[in-house]
Formats: structure tokens, C-alpha cells, sequence
């Protein structure tokens, strides 16, 4: 009883927004289950016209990209070794490692056997692009707890699998980027078979090259706009300086894709571009706002070093040259002449709106009581207790 | 895969829309030997004059109506909508746990103990005929299989046996000879097309019709096998694994490297050098 009287009075000690935060992953969770009770039909838009809806082009397409901070960052840091850059690379692997598990909640959702997952192993099927990144999604959901468990062994004080976790630190970073590689690029080739259905606009052959780069920019992007909430409501450091080193790499690879797009919409399409008056809006829409403004922002370094404006571009960036890009590519675009519209039902909203509020709401308790955020030097000496036992008294304070 | 194959000899039905009365035989007993479920249904649902209005997860074909303008006339024409049995399915290549299987016989089966339920096959589907179980909670995709119990038997499919005009079945190779056959004999009848004969790399299904086939709701398909096109992505698969890894593992150790070397250089200069400060 005191153990809950606790936890009640921590959670009280939350912030209002955090706690409406709650309210919200409840309300997901409830929505799940009468997903579970009800079937895919009662409870959502979807049928036969629409197999996919919000929360495969959300959940799975979209959540995937939007996670991708880890694996840019890591491999940024330890591979090209630019250090500087560390402090932010433990909040990136929580919001990975975060975004990927809910990632898999999403699908099995709205998978309609999720019981029989593991048949992915069992019948393997090498042509399927979904078989591909169903393998991969796992495999680096694990990679990304390996990644996250450092802060909570330190917090534990387990220091033999810290020990462990510090030798893979580099291998782990090095295999997350090479598997995070393959299925940015495969969710992309998703859409590759829908080749009478996904408007030419977004249709190229090289539509699985363009979400990977995609994926990269966007993933800096987040980070930009994590530390800079970081800094705003979890009281960290302003890291506007750190943040502006990142900044210079993004127009880059913001340019590379504007070129490659450019490429792919002359030269590989082979249908009709702009018949549909909707759907070339939203393509204006997502390579204007999305692309070229933030490129122009990041080449100036005036906005690049300024917190405000930077926070600006990256949110164009995510907004639009993302998440409309995803919706566009795994949605809009899929919308045949004169075909019913689609539209998320209510369940499908909360369901979706709950994984949100569940990725913010954990990131900001993980935050609350794991050492995500302290600088950790690499030559900290942890040979002094072996064991998995704790060392100097109860690091673990009252509150838990 | 197709090109190594030999079709000739797939079991292929021809259906000569021009000889279909509209009977729907072909629906009854299709839902009969298949033992499906009967729908609730309301008329006029569909674009044309008919009930049920589409394929559903209870029912696997139908004849297709449909109500159209052709050169400012008012049209009425039907098809029997069913799954074409793609030569090279989209929906084999997609699915992640190889839960269809295109039969050396020529149907396309699906293995309901398999599917996980992720719906690709109805994304990838160029026909758009695999429909899903969205009244079950936990549903599972339905289609027609060709009557492969049938067919493996020495059977014909329950649809072509109780067509009265419009049907026949047979080796997919005797199925083109017989369809050019009717366009040449009688070349004012029929369009100058089969359609399924090159549509999405070719199909065991082919129609001949009296009208175009794109007014009466056949769809415009790719004449290349939908299943090269991802796989033109994903074969570089390994390729990228390795490549990325194989660059990021090496500028790791560049760097690093580097910075022992930056590392031990500065000990020597402070003096240090016997000292044990340096970690690596």
C-alpha cells in the first residue's frame, strides 16, 4: 500500500502537463484494447480500398524516420569522432530506442495476427521488402536497449555489464547505423510495388535512396528540437553552440536530396506529374517548406547559431519535408481519381495520439530518474567493484 | 523468376466477356463450393446494377456492372471480377511470410495458418483483389484460390464448370492460341486485345471483350512484373549492410587511431611518456 501511496504522490508531483500526458497514454491504451475486442473494422476507417491508414503511414512510416536521431548522431560522434557533440547523444539513444518500441507496439496493432509474429522467422520470405524491415526494426529495437541500458546500469551501479556495454559501445553504434541504413531505405521500397497507385510525384526507383537521406537529416533535425525543449522545460544547458555544429551538416544533405528529387522527377518518372492539382499543392508544399526554406536557413549563419531560428528550421524540416512527405508518399498520394476519401476514425486518432504522448511522457520520466543528460567521460574508471551488485550505498534515491 | 519458367502448360482461364450472359452461375457456385459465408447486402451499393456490390471477404467473384458514357452514348456492360493469378504475383513477392504461393499448377494460394495480417498483398495487388476479414478481431486476407483442391484433383474450378458460355479452361499456352483464334475469325466482335496477356507480366486469367476495357472498370496495369521493382531496390540489401558498416567500422578506426597517436604525442611532449595516463 505504501509503495502505491507513493507512486501516487510522485506522480502528483508531476507537472500538469505531464500528468495530462497520462491522461492521454491511458486513453491510447483503452482505445487498444477495444481494437483487441471489437476487430480492425468496427474500430477503424479501413477496408478494402484503404488497407493502410494512419497508423501504418504514421505509426510505421513516419515514427520510423522521426527516430533516427540515434543512429546519425551515434555514428556523427564515435564514428567521425567528433566529440564535442557526446553531450547529446545519450538523450538521442532514449528518444531511438523510445520511438522504435512504440514503433512495434504500433504495428502490432495494427497487424491482424499479431500473435503470430514470429512466423516472420519461422516462413522468411527474402523478396518482401516488410520481411526485411520487420527483421530489422527488432534487431535494432535490441540494439537501441543495449544503447539505453548504460544509464540505467549506471544509475544501478551494476558495473560488470557496464563494463560490457562500454567495449560494444563502438560495435553497437557501427551495427545501428548499418542496419538503421536498411530499413530507412526499405520502408521506401514499400512503395516501390505500388506502381499503378502511387502518384508519379513520389513514384521513382529511387524513392528508397530518398527516404534513408531523408531519415538522415530529419534525425539531426529532432535533435536539434529535443535539446531545445531539453533546455526549455527539463532545466538543461542551452546547447545553441553544439546545436550549430549540427546545423552546418544538415543543408547538405538537404541539398543532395533536392538534387536527387529533381533527378527522379525528370528523368526516372514515367507518368504524368502534375494532372492533379491536390497532390502537386502538397508536393509544392512539402519541397518548398519542408526542403528549400530550412536549406536556405541552415546555409545562413546567422539563423544556424541563433536557438529560435534554428529551432524554426528544423521544425520546417520535420514538419513538412518529413511527416508530410511520409503522409504523402504512404497516403495522399496513394489516393486514386475519384476514390473515397480516407480519414483516421476516432479510435485510430486516440490510439495514434497516445503513442505520441507516451513517447514524450516517457522520455521526460527516463529523464526524471536516469543519468541521461550528465556528461560521462569515456575514462571514467569502473574497474574498482566487480559484480552485479550496487557499490556506494543507496545510489537509487527515496523517490522510486 | 517468370522468364525461366514454363507457362505453357498453367492451368489458364479465357473468359469471353462477349459470350457472358451476366448469369452469375460462376458467383453462386463459387460461394458454394468454397463454402463462404452469405453477406448482408443492399442493392444498388455498387457502381452497377448488381448485389452484392464487390468482392468482399465473403465473396470471391462477381460480375462486375457497369453503367457508362461511350461517345455521349449511355452503356451498360459486365465482367466477372476474380483474381488473375498473376504469372509473377505481386502478392507472392510482398508477403513477409510467405504465406501465398503461386502453385506449379498456375493458381495463387494463400496459407491462412501463415498470415500475420499486415495487408501488403492488398497494397501490392495491381487488380486489387485480396480483401481482409475487417469484421474478426483478429482477421485474416480472403481470395479467390483458383479452386487449387479442385484443380490438383483434375478437376476444373467450380466458376468455369458452372459457366454456361463464357468460360474455358485450360494450358495457358492453348488459352492464347484459342483467344487469338477468336480475334482473327472474327475481328469486328471483339477489341483487338487480351487482357492478361502481358498485364502486370502476364496473368492465368485472360479476357476477351466486345468494349474497351478500360471503360467497363478493367484497371491500366504495368506489362512488367510488379515483383522486379522492389527487388531492384532490395537486392543491394547486403551490399548496403556491409558498405555502411564495413565505411563506418573503417573511419572509426581512422579516427581513433588518429586520436591515440594526437593523444600520445601530447603525453611525450608534457613529458609523461613512462607515465600510465593513457587509457588505450
Amino acid at each position: 500500500m505504501t509503495a502505491m501511496k507513493k507512486i501516487v504522490s510522485e506522480i502528483q508531483s508531476f507537472h500538469l502537463f505531464l500528468r495530462i500526458l497520462i491522461v492521454l497514454v491511458t486513453a491510447g491504451f483503452f482505445a487498444a484494447i477495444a481494437r483487441f475486442t471489437f476487430g480492425l473494422g468496427a474500430t477503424t476507417n479501413l477496408n478494402d480500398i484503404y488497407p493502410w491508414g494512419l497508423w501504418i503511414s504514421f505509426d510505421v512510416v513516419t515514427s520510423v524516420p522521426l527516430a533516427a536521431g540515434a543512429f546519425v548522431l551515434g555514428a556523427i560522434v564515435h564514428c567521425f569522432h567528433i566529440k564535442k557533440l557526446e553531450p547529446l547523444v545519450r538523450p538521442a539513444i532514449v528518444t531511438g530506442f523510445l520511438g522504435y518500441s512504440l514503433v512495434c507496439i504500433g504495428l502490432l496493432l495494427d497487424l491482424g495476427q499479431p500473435q503470430r509474429g514470429w512466423h516472420v522467422f519461422a516462413y522468411p520470405n527474402l523478396h518482401s521488402p516488410m520481411f526485411e524491415v520487420a527483421l530489422c526494426v527488432m534487431s535494432y529495437t535490441t540494439v537501441a536497449l543495449l544503447e539505453f541500458l548504460s544509464p540505467v546500469c549506471e544509475k544501478l551501479g551494476f558495473h560488470l555489464p557496464l563494463r560490457v556495454l562500454r567495449t560494444l559501445e563502438l560495435p553497437l553504434i557501427v551495427l545501428g547505423a548499418a542496419i538503421a541504413t536498411l530499413h530507412q531505405s526499405t520502408i521506401g521500397t514499400f512503395f516501390l510495388i505500388a506502381v499503378d497507385k502511387l502518384h508519379n510525384l513520389w513514384y521513382n526507383p529511387i524513392l528508397p535512396l530518398l527516404f534513408w537521406i531523408s531519415a538522415v537529416f530529419t534525425g539531426m533535425c529532432i535533435i536539434i528540437i529535443e535539446a531545445v525543449m531539453v533546455h526549455r522545460y527539463l532545466n538543461q544547458p542551452d546547447e545553441t553552440d553544439l546545436l550549430a555544429t549540427l546545423a552546418r551538416i544538415i543543408p547538405w544533405f538537404l541539398g543532395i536530396y533536392l538534387a536527387l528529387k529533381v533527378f527522379a522527377l525528370f528523368y526516372l518518372s514515367e507518368r504524368p506529374l502534375f494532372d492533379r492539382p491536390v497532390l502537386t499543392a502538397l508536393f509544392t508544399i512539402e519541397m518548398v517548406a519542408g526542403i528549400i526554406i530550412p536549406m536556405i536557413m541552415f546555409l545562413q549563419k546567422r539563423i544556424r547559431t541563433d536557438g529560435v531560428l534554428q529551432l524554426r528550421a528544423a521544425g520546417l524540416v520535420v514538419m513538412f519535408g518529413l511527416v508530410l512527405n511520409r503522409f504523402n508518399v504512404s497516403m495522399f498520394g496513394m489516393i486514386q481519381k475519384n476514390q473515397q476519401i480516407y480519414y483516421p476514425s476516432a479510435i485510430e486518432s486516440i490510439v495514434t495520439i497516445g503513442i505520441i504522448a507516451a513517447h514524450i511522457l516517457f522520455f521526460a520520466v527516463v529523464a526524471r530518474y536516469f543519468p541521461i543528460f550528465e556528461h560521462h567521460s569515456e575514462d571514467t574508471d569502473y574497474a574498482i567493484a566487480d559484480g552485479f551488485h550496487r557499490t556506494k550505498g543507496p545510489v537509487v534515491p527515496e523517490k522510486v | 523468376m517468370s522468364t525461366t519458367r514454363d507457362l505453357s502448360n498453367q492451368r489458364t482461364f479465357l473468359i469471353d466477356l462477349t459470350k457472358c450472359t451476366g448469369c452469375r452461375g460462376c458467383q453462386v457456385a463459387c460461394k458454394q463450393w468454397n463454402q463462404m459465408e452469405a453477406e448482408k447486402t443492399s442493392f444498388f451499393k455498387g457502381e452497377g446494377y448488381q448485389n452484392p456490390a464487390t468482392l468482399s471477404e465473403y465473396t470471391l467473384t462477381t460480375i462486375q456492372f457497369k453503367d457508362y458514357f461511350h461517345e455521349g452514348k449511355n452503356e451498360f456492360s459486365f465482367y466477372k471480377a476474380m483474381c488473375m493469378h498473376c504469372n509473377d504475383p505481386a502478392c507472392v513477392s510482398v508477403c513477409p511470410v510467405s504465406a501465398f504461393v503461386k502453385t506449379p499448377e498456375g493458381p495463387v494460394i494463400y496459407d491462412t495458418k501463415k498470415c500475420i495480417g499486415c495487408r501488403f498483398c492488398m497494397i501490392a495487388c495491381p487488380f486489387g483483389i485480396p480483401r481482409y476479414q475487417w469484421s474478426k478481431a483478429l482477421p485474416l486476407v480472403v481470395k479467390c484460390t483458383g479452386c487449387y483442391s479442385r484443380v490438383k484433383e483434375g478437376l476444373i474450378p467450380a466458376c468455369a464448370k458452372a459457366c454456361p458460355t463464357a468460360i474455358k479452361y485450360g494450358g495457358r499456352q492453348e488459352m492464347i492460341d484459342e483467344a487469338k483464334r477468336r480475334l482473327t475469325a472474327n475481328p469486328g466482335r471483339y477489341m483487338n486485345r487480351i487482357y492478361g496477356l502481358e498485364e502486370a507480366g502476364g496473368t492465368s486469367v485472360l479476357y476477351l471483350s466486345a468494349v474497351p476495357f478500360d471503360d467497363i472498370g478493367f484497371r491500366n496495369v504495368t506489362r512488367r512484373p510488379l515483383p522486379s521493382r522492389t527487388w531492384a531496390a532490395l537486392r543491394f540489401v547486403p551490399a548496403a549492410f556491409i558498405t555502411m558498416g564495413g565505411s563506418l567500422a573503417f573511419i572509426s578506426w581512422l579516427t581513433h587511431r588518429k586520436e591515440k597517436i594526437r593523444r600520445d604525442k601530447e603525453m611525450k611532449e608534457a613529458g609523461h611518456a613512462s607515465q600510465k595516463g593513457d587509457r588505450s
